[in-house]
């Protein structure tokens, strides 16, 4: 409640308190190059982390419903298997479709590793059998048992080999990205109480009047933390829209590197992007507040 | 309105002050006076609450201090106008700016009170230096503005740490009759100093009672004055 009072008045702003205080130069603009530069890692980092979280997602969503049967048999025996293998996965529940890719889906598929002169007429591929799975899902290891029994060559790749450790990775970024934002919050508050009890110090003699006069703690406090306040979210501001500026001009991968795609906001992401401003004027309010009151308390 | 008992009060070893009572009547006006070091200010601060005593209980308006938070005594500081030897102000912010500044800090509205102000730069002759910054004026100056500054809430109480000692015989004079013009107006005056010359004007002018700090304790000074 008195939160939202305080903030509220910061916002409406008090120019008496204000002038009460004199102005500072250079130490107003080290708060906010010092709010400018978190701000602008902070965006990173928020990227980092819901892309990663993004792409974690994708992952474990998309890559757990498809898996592949492989059929490499020797010439001949190929085209008895792929019908062996395709009634199998007719008759096994769970299975929501499947298709056997064609060359031409195959070749592109090899494209991006051996190029797009690939002969592949001369070489043994095996066939592939894309599987896609529905909600209930199937039994991974009783498809395998009949798969062997009726089509030797084929061997079901369900793709949890690769992709568990895919999703370890991108979570473990992921966490990566949050603690370096609580890291960002962190220091931002460890620099502004500097900053602020440096500027406590530097106006003692300020204080010393206010009080003899009857100001209240709470007023003398008022002026400095409503400073502090919109130094660090006019110095946030400008570090945010920077470094969305540089988010939203990062080279898109999105055609050739499929699943590095995106290291950057998607769709209302955008707008987490836009709450640092307000997180770090929130922190400078709060740690200006306390340091000016615990400052306040220990003279005389 | 200022009580104090059985009231002492010690820096780290040595105890300044012991057992001091007394009492300041509203109204009434007291000069306190004693060698340099005897304790004067700190008997001062005890009054307007900057210092707590070590032993004792000092009531001011009716009010334990022990029981008083920074808040109370930011409030006390609004019914006690204290003037300083060596008096500070805000030096980015105008006289008359600073002589206003304790209505600016309760809240109370500056604009309103532009009459008020005036006669009070009047009242202290300094009407015309209202847009001077404090490091501009004199010694003179500066002890007036604060006095001004002092009274613009109308406090009961004023209390003053040697307000002429910076400044020459005939301001002091000035000064002084700026306070016993206030005592006239029904307020409480305490002064410290150890100017003779002073309470002896003073004595002619208003009936004036001087107390002195000797060997810890306080006497009420006799007609040697």
């Amino acid at each position: 409640m008195s939160v939202a009072r305080n903030l509220l008045a910061i916002l409406r702003g008090d120019s008496d308190a204000d002038r009460t205080v004199p102005p500072t130069g250079f130490t107003a603009r080290l708060t906010l190059f010092s709010a400018a530069a978190m701000s602008f890692l902070a965006v990173f980092a928020l990227a980092l982390s819901l892309a990663t979280g993004r792409l974690a997602d994708r992952w474990s969503s998309e890559l757990a419903r498809s898996a592949t049967v492989r059929i490499s048999a020797p010439a001949g025996q190929e085209e008895a298997q792929v019908r062996a293998a395709v009634r199998v996965l007719e008759t096994t529940p769970g299975v929501a479709s499947f298709r056997v890719l064609d060359m031409a889906e195959q070749r592109a598929l090899l494209e991006p590793w051996f190029g797009p002169d690939l002969p592949l007429d001369s070489l043994p591929i095996p066939q592939m059998i894309e599987v896609i799975e529905d909600a209930s899902g199937y039994d991974a290891g009783g498809l395998r048992l009949r798969l062997q029994a009726e089509a030797p060559g084929a061997v079901l790749d369900d793709h949890t080999r690769w992709r568990r450790p895919l999703v370890r990775a991108a979570d473990r970024l992921r966490m990566l990205g949050i603690v370096s934002i609580l890291l960002i919050v962190a220091t931002t508050a460890a620099m502004i109480t500097l900053a602020a009890n440096a500027a406590l110090a530097a106006n003692a003699q300020v204080i010393r009047v206010l009080r003899l006069v009857g100001a209240r703690d709470v007023y003398i406090a008022r002026a400095f933390v409503r400073r502090f306040t919109l130094r660090a979210l006019s110095g946030a501001t400008v570090g945010t829209v920077f470094a969305m500026l540089a988010v939203a001009l990062l080279p898109s991968a999105a055609q050739e590197g499929g699943f590095l795609t995106g290291l950057g906001f998607q769709g209302a992401h955008w707008l987490w992007a836009l709450c640092i401003p307000l997180l770090v004027a929130f922190v400078a309010f709060w740690a200006t507040r306390l340091a000016a009151l615990s400052t306040l308390k220990e003279l005389n | 309105m200022i009580e104090l008992k059985d009231v002492s009060y010690s820096y780290g070893g040595g105890e300044l002050l012991s057992s001091i009572s007394l009492t300041l009547a509203p109204g009434s006006f007291h000069f306190l006076t004693g060698p340099s070091g005897a304790g004067k200010t700190t008997l001062l601060k005890l009054c307007y609450g900057d210092l707590h005593p070590t032993a004792g209980r000092i009531s001011l308006f009716d009010e334990d201090v022990r029981a008083m938070d920074r808040d109370a005594i930011a409030r006390l500081r609004r019914r006690v106008g204290v003037v300083h030897q060596d008096c500070q102000f805000l030096d980015h912010l105008t006289l008359a700016e600073n002589i206003a500044l304790p209505l600016t800090v309760s809240g109370r509205d500056v604009a309103s009170q532009q009459a008020n102000l005036a006669d009070l730069l009047g009242w202290i002759g300094m009407s015309e230096q209202t847009g001077s910054l404090p490091p501009q004026l004199s010694g003179g100056e500066r002890q007036r503005a604060a006095l001004a500054r002092a009274v613009i809430m109308d406090p009961d109480v004023i209390v003053a740490d040697e307000p002429t000692g910076n400044v020459d015989w005939e301001m002091s004079l000035r000064l002084l009759t700026l306070l016993v013009e206030l005592n006239k107006m029904g307020k409480t005056v305490l002064i410290a100093t150890h100017d003779l010359n002073l309470i002896r004007s003073a004595k002619a002018q208003v009936a004036a009672r001087v107390l002195r700090i000797r060997n810890r304790q306080i006497q009420l000074a006799g007609a040697d004055l």
